[in-house]
């Protein structure tokens, strides 16, 4: 079994792991269109060679980068994800219309 | 009485002749020594026939006395295919012979062998695959004619169970490099973990000659082991077949019933060689074996081989195999030696010196003998592979091969070494290991001491065989490269070479020499097959373990049991279904569900998901998170939270509760708390918000009050939280002390009653519970009526309250493709807010019209047919939809349910047709949700 270096638990076996798909920056919501947004949410690069991917350890919940050549299934570094900031949306509050009660049918789900 | 073929000492160290041994083979009593294998004490009886080969039923006996291969195969009571080169005999033990018919000396079967030249290789596919079909009428009489043992399917397996370790260095084979290289590494200070498949420690010293003095090995053993158990540091383990290396060094190991799994630092492999059989006519009569199978039964187990030999050399080992033999008083009729001119050493001198014939350049033809060899024809090499001049025919009962080696290369190519075959040398060598992984002994410095020339020589009547285990031949190898399948891996697929017990040890080379000269290329570009564990064969009750199944308790559980709940499970929960016998089903939770409609109900919420989420953007990190609008909810409120994807599709849904302006209590579906706490925490390792998460699901327990009488059971509860009407709304949240318990309560309304969710520290939960039910004891009218006490409530009466709202319950009313439109939930999505994960899928989604939507059905018709879950919806034969939920609804006294129906389906009043079981039709009507109480009145009392 393959062993990870968590940066937050040290090496553990792969099986401690949730993998979180390939790393990649959204465009941006409002002025991307259609085709390219679905091609975000639904196309991997699927590359041969090196990428980047996030995995999370299960039991800490902890997520971070991992750089990994396809090829040889080397793990050639991981890091913390302090370096990426993918959505940047404005915090908005003000002058946005919201609900202030629940929606036609009051549900609260369980 | 213990065996005519038994020498005397110093021959049989493994075995305690001061201990005899009686068991049984085949209906009749031996007798052997405590130490003795099945096998060497059968050869030491003289019984040398153990099992019928896999295609032909030829006899088959001793090949390797290494307990690889599938030549000893025999049944133990619920045990087929033991190896009896390695089950060790004891008193009483009941073994038999398999895959015959009739006696194992007189199989009936066998006049198949007769057969051979009509069942090449690929036989079945060429001859059954046309018509379709007859393969099927075909398949039932082949199968009773070959494969190998029958499983006994009463035999009780015996437990197995895993064990995880650790080293800083695998030592696998201890054998003397094995020996040596424990010992250097355990001297660096390592923790040394050093393996062997053989019941003792030593490999080849146990029986090989590697000089003329034959008392050198048994020295060199002593010596080692001494140092072995000296030297701190080294653990040493026997009888454990290393099965398979994974990445970064983690080793499968078989020891007896247990499955260890090894982590080593690294690993050096000391596996040694594995001697190759020669290729003649006859090669697998019982008599015929490998030089090393003649002296693993001399020395460890003091058994004479034969009583008349002829040993067919290629290497200088062989010579120490005839010296064996010599000194073990078997006449050694001829040394027929492949190489023109054998090179000279002590063991040679010894052998011509005492006056043995040395034929150099000859080679074994054929072996004559039908159930034990009793002559060879021996041929002068005129060509590799031709044999020519007059045939000399010398009588034996043993030929011994010692003719080439293999590294034992499986480990080392799993690891992702290479094959490198080295013509000088006439071996194949292995490169390219991977960082700390290295080799030890002979599996690294080669193995012929002496150069091995081609030991493969075809006959007209065929039977040389290549691979002992599938009954393959020369021509069956010769015939896959003929029919086109040129590459080894394609050759192993049509013949099965390599396919059986000994998994190609004894064949590889072979067929990789073969397919070699039949295509013109080199061996290092023909190959072998990829190496891939498991090694050896591997029970499924290995793999399987003792079972761990983890479960999930609610601290409530004990209460449930005492209250006769029957349980299912939700993910790893136990959850309350009903409260009831097992044969009360419908009317316990008809009872339950009137009780919640007419008095007051205790449902068991601790499953559900709750995280804490807090810090200055709590708020803002809610709103990205789920659909709704969070930042300007009123602290004391709850809000509904439904979670989609990237992708815009329904992935989870709860309640947010502000407790204060910084402070959110978050609660998820049962089975989705670990995932959407991974989910939440995912998206703010890119947001980087200020918020801190908490998973607290196991942290609190809930209990669900809930029905009309719900204010005045908590009324009746210890608490500084006032439940009215007022002072608590519907959609109210409040922090207090319930019960003695810091507790949050929600005023929600899953089922549609007054209801209020008590959450407190899960520590709290039984002494919760037991108040919540003793407040709700006295009913208005008495024990036993709907309208009694509190009772409590399962979930499968949970469910059909819901139902009967038309409330959605994720996971069930819901699969991947669900979007929020779909499941008429616009209402729940804030489409305002600049951002939340979905919202620009939403948008998509939004612009194409649904392809179906869901919808409230209701069945009127009492005496038709009852739909279940996932049963389809048709329009004449076409699927056009399908049933999510249906509960017939006690409070509606009619069949309701919940479906995907295409969007032109979904008015009120629009009939649907159900396809039910046994093609069965069932004709159900549109009507609006909720089912009950339309206009949600009742939560809000």
């Amino acid at each position: 079994m393959k062993i990870l270096n968590c940066p937050l638990n040290g090496p553990r076996n792969i099986a401690e792991f949730t993998y979180g798909g390939e790393y990649r920056a959204p465009p941006d919501p409002d002025s991307a269109s259609d085709r390219e947004w679905a091609e975000y949410v639904f196309f991997d690069e699927n590359c041969d060679g090196k990428v980047l991917e996030w995995w999370c350890h299960t039991a800490s919940a902890f997520w971070f980068l991992v750089e990994r050549d396809t090829r040889t299934d080397e793990i050639l570094r991981v890091s913390r994800a302090v370096d990426v900031n993918t959505v940047d949306v404005a915090v908005a509050v003000d002058g946005v219309a919201e609900h202030d009660g629940p929606g036609e049918g009051g549900e609260t789900g369980q | 009485m213990t065996g005519q073929n038994r020498l005397p000492a110093p021959n049989g160290h493994l075995i305690d002749r001061d201990r005899p041994v009686t068991f049984s083979f085949e209906g009749r009593r031996y007798s052997g020594y405590a130490g003795d294998t099945v096998a060497s004490a059968l050869a030491a009886n003289d019984v040398w026939l153990l099992s019928r080969s896999f295609k032909y039923h030829r006899p088959r006996g001793i090949m390797t006395m290494a307990g690889q291969d599938g030549n000893t195969l025999i049944a133990l009571p619920g045990r087929p295919n033991c190896v009896a080169e390695r089950i060790p005999i004891r008193e009483g033990l009941v073994a038999a012979g398999q895959h015959y018919s009739g006696s194992l000396q007189r199989d009936r079967n066998a006049w198949i062998q007769w057969f051979s030249r009509f069942l090449p290789a690929g036989f079945y596919y060429h001859a059954f695959f046309r018509p379709r079909g007859v393969w099927n009428l075909w398949s039932r009489y082949f199968r009773r004619m070959s494969g190998l043992g029958v499983l006994d399917e009463r035999a009780i397996p015996g437990n197995c169970d895993k064990q995880y370790r650790h080293c800083d260095v695998a030592v696998i084979g201890a054998g003397p490099a094995g020996m040596q290289a424990a010992i250097d590494a355990a001297r660096d200070g390592g923790e040394v973990l050093l393996i062997d498949e053989q019941a003792a420690a030593g490999g080849s010293l146990h029986y090989a000659r590697a000089c003329a003095d034959g008392a050198h090995e048994a020295r060199q053993l002593r010596t080692l082991l001494d140092a072995v158990r000296a030297v701190p540091g080294i653990e040493l383990m026997t009888d454990a077949t290393v099965n398979g290396w994974y990445a970064d060094h983690w080793l499968e190991i078989i020891r007896g019933n247990r499955l260890i799994k090894l982590r080593a630092g690294r690993v050096v492999l000391c596996s040694g060689t594995i001697e190759q059989p020669a290729l003649f006519r006859n090669n697998d009569l019982p008599g015929i074996m490998l030089g090393t199978a003649a002296q693993r039964l001399i020395k460890p187990y003091g058994v004479r081989p034969g009583r008349r030999a002829v040993v067919l050399a290629a290497d200088d080992s062989a010579y120490g195999v005839a010296l064996d033999l010599i000194d073990a008083d078997v006449e050694l009729a001829a040394v027929v030696d492949l190489r023109d001119r054998p090179p000279s050493d002590a063991r040679t001198e010894r052998v011509r010196e005492a006056g043995f014939e040395v034929l150099a350049g000859h080679a074994i033809q054929a072996a004559r003998g039908r159930r034990h060899v009793r002559s060879v024809e021996v041929r002068r090499i005129v060509a590799p592979g031709r044999l020519g001049g007059r045939s000399r025919r010398i009588d034996c009962d043993l030929v011994c091969m010692s003719v080439g080696r293999m590294p034992a290369w499986q480990l080392a190519c799993q690891a992702g070494a290479r094959l490198v075959y080295e013509p000088g040398r006439a071996t194949f060598a292995l490169a390219g290991l991977p960082e700390g992984f290295t080799l030890g002994g002979s599996v690294a410095s080669g193995c012929n001491d002496g150069s091995a020339p081609w030991p493969i020589f075809p006959h007209p009547g065929g039977n040389e065989f290549v691979d002992l285990d599938e009954d393959l031949q020369i021509r069956d190898i010769r015939h896959a490269v003929q029919s086109g399948y040129e590459h080894i891996q394609l050759v192993k697929r049509y013949s099965t070479s390599g396919m059986g017990p000994s998994q190609g040890r004894l064949s590889a080379l072979a067929t990789a020499r073969l397919v070699a000269a039949e295509t013109g290329r080199s061996l290092s570009d023909t190959g072998v097959t990829t190496a891939r564990p498991p090694l050896a064969a591997v029970t499924l009750a290995h793999c399987a373990g003792r079972r761990h199944y983890p479960a999930l308790r609610s601290s409530i559980h004990h209460r449930h049991v005492e209250a006769g709940a029957q349980f299912l499970q939700a993910g790893a929960w136990y959850r309350p279904a009903y409260y009831g016998g097992k044969d009360e089903f419908g009317d316990a939770v008809t009872r339950e569900v009137l009780a919640v409609r007419n008095g007051a109900g205790a449902i068991d919420v601790s499953t559900l998901g709750s995280i804490a989420v807090r810090g200055p953007d709590a708020a803002e990190f809610l709103n990205r998170i789920y659909t709704f609008a969070y930042a300007r909810q009123r602290v004391g409120t709850l809000r509904y939270a439904l979670m989609t994807n990237e992708a815009g599709f329904v992935i989870d849904d709860g309640v947010v509760c502000r407790l204060d302006d910084r402070d959110f209590y978050v609660t998820t579906t049962t089975g989705g708390a670990e995932r959407v706490f991974r989910t939440m925490l995912h998206w703010n390792a890119q947001w980087r918000l200020d918020v801190s998460l908490a998973n607290l699901t196991s942290a609190y327990c809930g209990v669900s009050v809930v029905g009309p009488r719900s204010r005045e059971v908590l009324a009746g509860v210890d608490s500084d939280i006032d439940f009215g009407r007022e002072a608590f709304p519907f959609l109210g949240v409040r922090r207090g002390n319930v019960a003695g318990a810091p507790a949050i309560v929600l005023r929600t309304g899953f089922v549609g009653e007054l209801g209020y969710e008590v959450h407190a520290p899960q520590h709290c939960g039984e002494a919760l519970w037991n108040t919540i039910m003793s407040a709700g004891a006295g009913g208005a009218s008495g024990e036993g009526n709907a309208t009694g006490g509190i009772r409590p409530v399962g979930i499968e009466a949970q469910r059909i309250l819901r139902l009967e709202k038309g409330h959605v319950l994720v996971g069930q009313d819901t699969d991947a493709l669900s979007t929020p439109m779909e499941l008429n939930m616009r209402w729940a999505i804030a489409s305002g807010k600049p951002f939340f994960v979905g919202k620009r899928s939403l948008k998509v989604h939004d612009s194409r019209p649904p392809e179906r939507v869901l919808a409230g059905f209701c069945i009127e018709d009492p005496a038709g047919a009852v739909p279940m879950e996932c049963h389809l919806l048709v329009d004449g034969q076409r699927l056009i939809g399908r049933v999510t939920s249906v509960a017939r609804s006690p409070a509606l006294k009619k069949i309701v349910g919940l479906a995907y129906v295409p969007p032109d389906r979904a008015q009120p009043g629009s009939r649907l047709t159900i396809r039910c079981d046994r093609q069965r039709r069932v004709t159900a009507q549109v009507v609006k949700t909720p089912f009950y109480d339309p206009g949600n009145a009742r939560q809000e009392l």
